[in-house]
């Protein structure tokens, strides 16, 4: 991310815990002998995760080390690439995308909403620690528009009553389940499916939509890489 | 319309499992082993035939560039590289195919990875698609679980790996060149061409990168036979595709249509017609962000492949359709998107680093009307002075939409211009 | 071999060029500021775009594009012109006009290059981009709101310089260069990176706002850091010498200096001896020209030959040392020495103490054994020749000696001589990897000679050099080899030794000189720039110090008998390798110093012994007359295989450093604040650290 510049208060050390450790080795071991190079990301998010969600430099400098990069080298990555945090983040870190696909559908009632009740404007963060505010772009889900990212979770379909309603939601601690705020159903039509809607007949397997996991911060459970 | 038979992704809004057993239940993985015991050279040539080209947005012919890697495997292995990097403004189909069927993409890796003698798969997914990402890597478990990947693929002796590795937030990682510089674990700046990928890509090993939609169709090509699909659509531009519509519809949805289906029909059909009818409409933004836009006037009667919207200098993308109505600034939407490259430049070659900024600021400017008329001439120099001047497409990307606007909505911008100054006038005179 | 046309003029050129080279070679001049030959091609300024037929309708970065047959290039299209014009605006917007108070004012590629593809006038309204200055340490100053993002800086410093320290964080228009946390960048090269920036983003810190280039008198000319022999050009004002910068030189140095070289120059300010001094109830005095040398000749004449000796330092010119030699000849004396550090360096073979592979032989080399060295400080320039080949690939290399972060891979076999003896009898598994090289090499440094058993040390190098391949004869198809190679420290020692500035029949070398004076059968010992040997083993001795500076030597003098420093008269200095160059004088020795030769020659005159020369170049042609070798400017003559060195026993010590502290080696440099600064930063401080990490 812009901006290249440390937190001011910096851990002494870090350190994968064993558990984090195991599957640093199992990321390093996708890419062939000698390119652990290639496994700088997955592990530098591996750190993150394990860090409430943000990088120290001892992290860089430990993920630098296993990896045995030039730490400069490892701080490029880290800068060049927006989901990397210098700084620490809110316990829910809201990233709300505004390009104009977004936009379009009403993101600035999204971002007015964030603003009037949590009072937060772009790189703000609450002082609890609950909430920090990431305007970040395109997000790739441009049919769902606006989507209002929290943590690893698309929420999505938003408007000023969606976002207040997910933001209330989250103060209580029972984040809803992911996806479209508004009831939809993936990517289909709103108002229903215009293809495919034949096969819903003949298909036995017919599940309906499955019930999705719903958001956890990853100062509470640290997620897994996506890899397992 | 397109018959729901002829549809690839039969389950592109996720109604049913999206496991291995849902999978072959729609026929995935049936005649894999039979497709493998062809040559190679075969499938690649059937890919040719089917027509196929890449669905990543520049619709280069999948076969052709399978084509261009070695016909032996020398010192180095080979590598198909799978971008899923999905970050196109617009764009969001291959998130549906790796959430809801990421067999298809799958299957497709070995079949293409078996036609260029490839060893492996990296699939590089957007960091954003973190859910996504674990649909796609239980499937690519499963997929191994089965035998059908790994050591001896599908019991045909052919050995193949696929990993899925997370990008982190790089929209420049989706440029073919970039992305392998981001899998070799470096920043994503694009390498300067040539050497081409498949002389010179992942670890320096012949490598080709392609989009996942055109992966995860070519199963179902090789299964149907590249007739069915090129008898689809008009020559040169066949086959089905996934269409993402966006913006002021009233139903915004993603659907697979066939190439070549008007944009009207496109928008009426399947996501509910433009807010406030067909007459509101504005512009659209045929193809992701980085295509010009077009006015309503072709919007009518447009058809949406490759070469229709090349002839009137836009084209065909990503084919994310972004509609904008009449109720749109639509001065502020390309500035926004001047924004999002100014964002996403990588910074290493000056045209684009310091370019991309100028004109996002310029385009603020011209949003308020603050500027002189003479700067649009000088922007849309800027634009041509970015354009085809970088290492990668990142610069043509930017200047397009601006260009697109001022071809056809220059009268917008003067107005606002007019405007303003008409404003201060007024201000002057009131002091 | 492709053959194209650039601008309609037909070009060959070697297969691998670039259409850049291809530009170059038919005449056509590209601009360009990332490009560098001696980098890796980086693409990204975009100024050297060219149109190419056949090719895509849009202009080529000529510096990436391979050069093909049948290309049709063209330089000065429309299309070029626009491209290039684009591009300049696009370097300017952000670029500040600060050119008025900028170093690199006047010598700058972005200047330079405006005055050809720049607008009049910008079209830029909006704010410039402001960058926050960087930390890089005492040498290198940090503009870097100047910046063009060229990346020469990275690039040098990760592949020439060996640190991978800099770098280009974040992207798009807020991509800043910066080294990891701001730390100073760990490099005896480091100072490269400033000649490389195209424009004033990385100026010298130590030359801040102190003159104009067109200000300058700029003279070509040889240093005496190291014993490279580096090609450098002193750029003066008045007598005051402000700055030294590299020149070209692919066999020597390439274009690179270290920062020794560079930055020492303040050195030449400090502590200078600009009068005679003459030692009276012990202290010095100032005295008249005359009066110092009636002192100095009541001893010479006073004495017998024997009680007198002469030690020449390491940084003397060939005709102070023939003169003094002569001098010493002249009043019987054979007790001179010019290897004041003590190295059983044998003067009879000339293969026995060259760097006999020469510099750039070390491209060639594919197995390297480093006995008692550490390149990086003795020649930083030589070992980023190392740095280079070993990148290529296919070099091997080794060491017996103290272990040292070289840049590149090192394996230690071993700390002394007796792992030296397992490879020299075969013992060794390494001795194999010599035998099976094609060009095997080894570099021998003064760690391992300066010692009581150097020259045993000296006679196992030479029976491994051998034994395992490393002197090849020319053959068919196949060029002679010699990969026996001394790597001197001091810029004097090669001229010395060809001149036999060494003990003659009877004669007492350093270690005798020095036991000599203390027992007191040395009365008189005459110290031409020499300030390394232990003064205070001189016991009683009369010493006379002609030099330069007020160091140990003028310390300890009676007389002190003001000379000149490298950049102050022009002079011989024969190189690690045995090339012979031309130094030349840049500005004038302080208030009543003079030239050394000068010196000497009126010094003869006093004693009655007058040397038959009366100019420099009577003196160079007697110089010549008496070794030929001085007289071939700029060429490395092969010298035959000889016998040399004296077997016999070793110790069990590890071989030493020959330098403790890189930057402080020799009189200018320890009294340089900048060589000072550095040694707190990179020595001191690093010490300091691994002491309470430890």
């Amino acid at each position: 991310m812009s901006g290249h510049a440390f937190a001011e208060n910096q851990p002494d050390s870090f350190a994968f815990t064993p558990e984090n450790e195991a599957k640093a080795d199992a990321l390093i071991a996708k890419y062939p002998a000698g390119r652990q190079a290639s496994a700088v990301i997955p592990l530098l998010d591996l750190a993150q995760r394990q860090h409430d969600n943000w990088l120290p430099r001892v992290a860089i400098e430990a993920v630098a080390k296993k990896l045995d990069m030039a730490p400069i080298r490892v701080l490029e990555v880290v800068t060049f690439y927006t989901m990397f945090n210098l700084k620490p983040v809110g316990k829910y870190f809201l990233q709300a995308c505004t390009t104009t696909p977004c936009w379009l559908r009403g993101s600035d009632e999204m971002m007015k909403c964030i603003k009037d009740k949590l009072g937060l404007d772009n790189h703000g963060a609450s002082e609890d620690g609950m909430f920090s505010l990431l305007e970040v772009e395109c997000l790739g889900g441009c049919v769902n528009a606006p989507i209002l990212q929290v943590n690893d979770d698309f929420y999505e379909d938003m408007d000023y009553d969606a976002t207040a309603e997910l933001l209330e939601a989250l103060k209580q601690g029972k984040p809803p389940p992911v996806g479209s705020m508004k009831g939809r159903n993936m990517s289909e039509s709103s108002a229903g499916a215009t293809s495919l809607t034949s096969l819903r007949e003949t298909e036995a397997a017919y599940v309906p939509r499955p019930p999705k996991p719903a958001v956890e911060a990853p100062v509470d459970a640290p997620r897994d890489g996506g890899d397992s | 319309m397109l018959k729901d038979e002829d549809r690839i992704f039969t389950n592109l809004y996720g109604w049913f499992d999206w496991g291995l057993d849902g999978a072959r239940k729609r026929g995935d993985w049936s005649t894999t082993k039979q497709i493998l015991s062809q040559t190679p050279e075969e499938v690649v040539e059937l890919v040719k035939a089917s027509g196929l080209r890449g669905r990543g947005g520049a619709g280069f012919p999948t076969g052709l560039k399978w084509s261009f890697m070695p016909k032996v495997v020398g010192d180095r292995p080979h590598y198909l590289i799978v971008n899923a990097d999905e970050s196109e403004p617009g764009t969001c189909k291959d998130r549906e195919i790796m959430r809801n069927d990421p067999h298809k993409l799958v299957e497709g890796c070995l079949i293409a990875g078996y036609s260029m003698r490839a060893c492996a798969a990296y699939i590089y997914i957007r960091g954003e698609f973190y859910n996504e990402s674990r649909n796609l890597q239980a499937a690519i478990d499963q997929a191994y679980d089965a035998g059908l990947i790994g050591k001896n693929a599908c019991g045909t002796g052919y050995d193949f790996d696929i990993f899925l590795h997370r990008g982190a937030g790089a929209y420049i990682c989706g440029e073919e060149t970039a992305l392998l510089e981001s899998l070799e674990g470096k920043k994503g700046q694009p390498r300067l061409k040539p050497p081409f990928p498949a002389a010179v890509g992942l670890y320096g090993c012949p490598s080709t990168v392609n989009n996942v939609e055109s992966i995860a169709v070519v199963p179902e090509i090789l299964r149907r036979g590249p007739e069915w699909f090129a008898g689809l659509g008009r020559e040169r531009n066949v086959g089905t595709k996934l269409f993402c519509i966006s913006g002021h519809v009233n139903n915004p949805c993603n659907v697979e249509e066939e190439m070549g289906i008007p944009l009207r029909e496109l928008i009426d059909k399947h996501a509910g017609g433009v807010i406030g009818g067909w007459d509101n409409l504005l512009a659209v933004i045929p193809g992701g962000s980085s295509v010009r836009c077009i006015p309503k006037s072709i919007c009518d009667d447009i058809l949406m492949d490759f070469d229709s919207l090349m002839a009137v200098k836009s084209g065909l993308g990503t084919a994310a359709v972004i509609v904008m109505n009449k109720q749109t600034d639509i001065v502020k939407a390309i500035a926004r998107l001047s924004y999002f490259y100014k964002h996403e430049s990588c910074g290493q070659c000056t045209p684009c680093r310091e370019g991309t900024g100028w004109m996002w600021r310029v385009m603020e400017r011209l949003v308020t009307g603050e500027a002189e008329y003479e700067e649009i001439d000088a922007l849309e120099q800027v634009t041509k002075q970015i354009e085809g001047h970088t290492i990668c497409a990142l610069g043509d990307a930017a200047a397009w939409p601006i260009q697109g606007l001022l071809t056809h909505f220059r009268g917008e911008v003067e107005d606002r211009i007019k405007e303003h100054k008409a404003s201060l006038s007024t201000l002057q005179a009131a002091e | 071999m492709p053959k194209l046309t650039v601008d309609g003029v037909e070009v060959e050129v070697p297969q691998g060029s670039t259409v850049l080279q291809a530009c170059e070679a038919a005449g056509a001049e590209i601009p360009r500021f990332c490009y560098h030959e001696r980098l890796s091609i980086a693409g990204n300024c975009r100024m050297c775009l060219v149109e190419v037929k056949p090719g895509p309708p849009k202009p080529q970065a000529s510096c990436a594009l391979p050069a093909a047959d049948n290309q049709e290039v063209f330089t000065d299209s429309e299309m070029v012109k626009k491209a290039r014009h684009g591009v300049m605006e696009f370097l300017l917007i952000n670029h500040p006009l600060d050119c008025p108070i900028c170093d690199q004012g006047g010598e700058c590629d972005l200047q330079d290059q405006a005055m050809g593809y720049g607008h009049h006038s910008s079209r830029y309204t909006e704010n410039k981009r402001a960058v926050e200055d960087k930390h890089m340490g005492p040498l290198i100053q940090t503009i870097m709101t100047r910046c063009i993002h060229c990346t020469r800086c990275v690039r040098f410093s990760t592949e020439v310089a060996g640190v991978t320290e800099m770098g280009l964080l974040g992207r798009g228009e807020t991509a800043e260069i910066t080294t990891y946390l701001e730390k100073a960048l760990a490099s005896e090269l480091s100072g490269n990176v400033i000649d490389l920036c195209p424009v004033g983003a990385l100026t010298s810190k130590p030359y801040a706002f102190v003159s104009r280039p067109w200000e300058l008198k700029k003279t070509e000319t040889i240093d005496v850091m190291d014993a490279v022999g580096s090609n450098i050009r002193v750029d003066a004002r008045g007598s005051e010498v402000l700055r030294v910068l590299p020149r070209l030189h692919d066999d020597v140095n390439e274009e690179w200096i270290s920062d020794k070289t560079r930055f020492s120059c303040d050195g030449l300010k400090r502590q200078r001896l600009d009068r005679p001094y003459l030692r009276r109830d012990g202290k010095l005095v100032s005295v008249s020209w005359p009066e110092a040398f009636a002192a100095v000749a009541e001893q010479m004449q006073a004495l017998p030959g024997e009680a007198m000796a002469a030690i020449a330092g390491d940084l003397c010119d060939a005709e102070s040392m023939f003169a003094l030699k002569q001098l010493m000849t002249s009043v019987g004396s054979t007790n001179i020495d010019c290897r004041q550090d003590g190295a059983k360096l044998d003067a009879s073979a000339r293969a026995g103490y060259l760097f006999n592979a020469s510099i750039a032989g070390i491209e060639d080399a594919d197995a390297i054994l480093l006995v008692g060295t550490n390149p990086r400080w003795e020649a930083p320039v030589l070992n980023a020749r190392i740095r280079k080949r070993w990148l290529e690939g296919g070099l091997t290399v080794a060491m017996v000696g103290t272990p040292a972060d070289l840049t590149y891979k090192v394996e230690t076999l071993g700390a002394g001589a007796q792992t030296l003896r397992e490879i020299a009898d075969g013992s060794h598994g390494f001795a194999e990897v010599l035998k099976a090289a094609k060009k095997p090499m080894m570099i021998l440094g003064m760690g391992a000679l300066t010692r009581e058993d150097g020259a045993a040390v000296l006679a196992i190098a030479r029976s491994i050099a051998e034994d395992c391949g490393m002197i090849q004869e020319a053959g068919e198809g196949s060029d002679a080899w010699n990969g026996f190679s001394v790597l001197h420290t001091a810029a004097s020692r090669v001229a010395g030794l060809d001149m036999g500035f060494v003990p003659g029949a009877q004669g007492k070398d350093v270690a005798g000189i020095v036991a000599g004076a203390n027992s007191g059968e040395i009365k008189f010992v005459y110290l031409l720039g020499a300030d390394e040997i232990d003064m205070s083993g001189l016991g009683k001795a009369f010493v006379v110090y002609q030099g330069h500076h007020g160091d140990a030597g003028a310390h300890r003098a009676d007389v002190v008998l003001p000379g000149a420093a490298y950049t102050e008269k022009d002079g011989i200095y024969v190189n690690t390798e045995g090339r012979t160059q031309l130094a030349l004088q840049a500005s004038f020795p302080p208030g009543e110093a003079r030239e050394d030769w000068k010196i000497l020659r009126a010094l003869s005159e006093a004693v009655g012994k007058t040397l038959a020369y009366d100019s420099a170049a009577a003196l160079r042609t007697a110089l010549v007359a008496a070794h030929g070798s001085f007289g071939a400017i700029d060429q490395v003559e092969s010298a035959p295989w000889a016998a040399f060195g004296t077997a016999g026993e070793t110790s069990d010590a590890p071989f030493g450093q020959a330098i403790e502290n890189f930057y402080m080696t020799d009189p200018i440099s320890r009294c340089s604040a900048v060589m000072a600064e550095c040694t707190e930063t990179f020595v001191t401080a690093k010490a300091e650290r691994t002491g309470t990490e430890g």
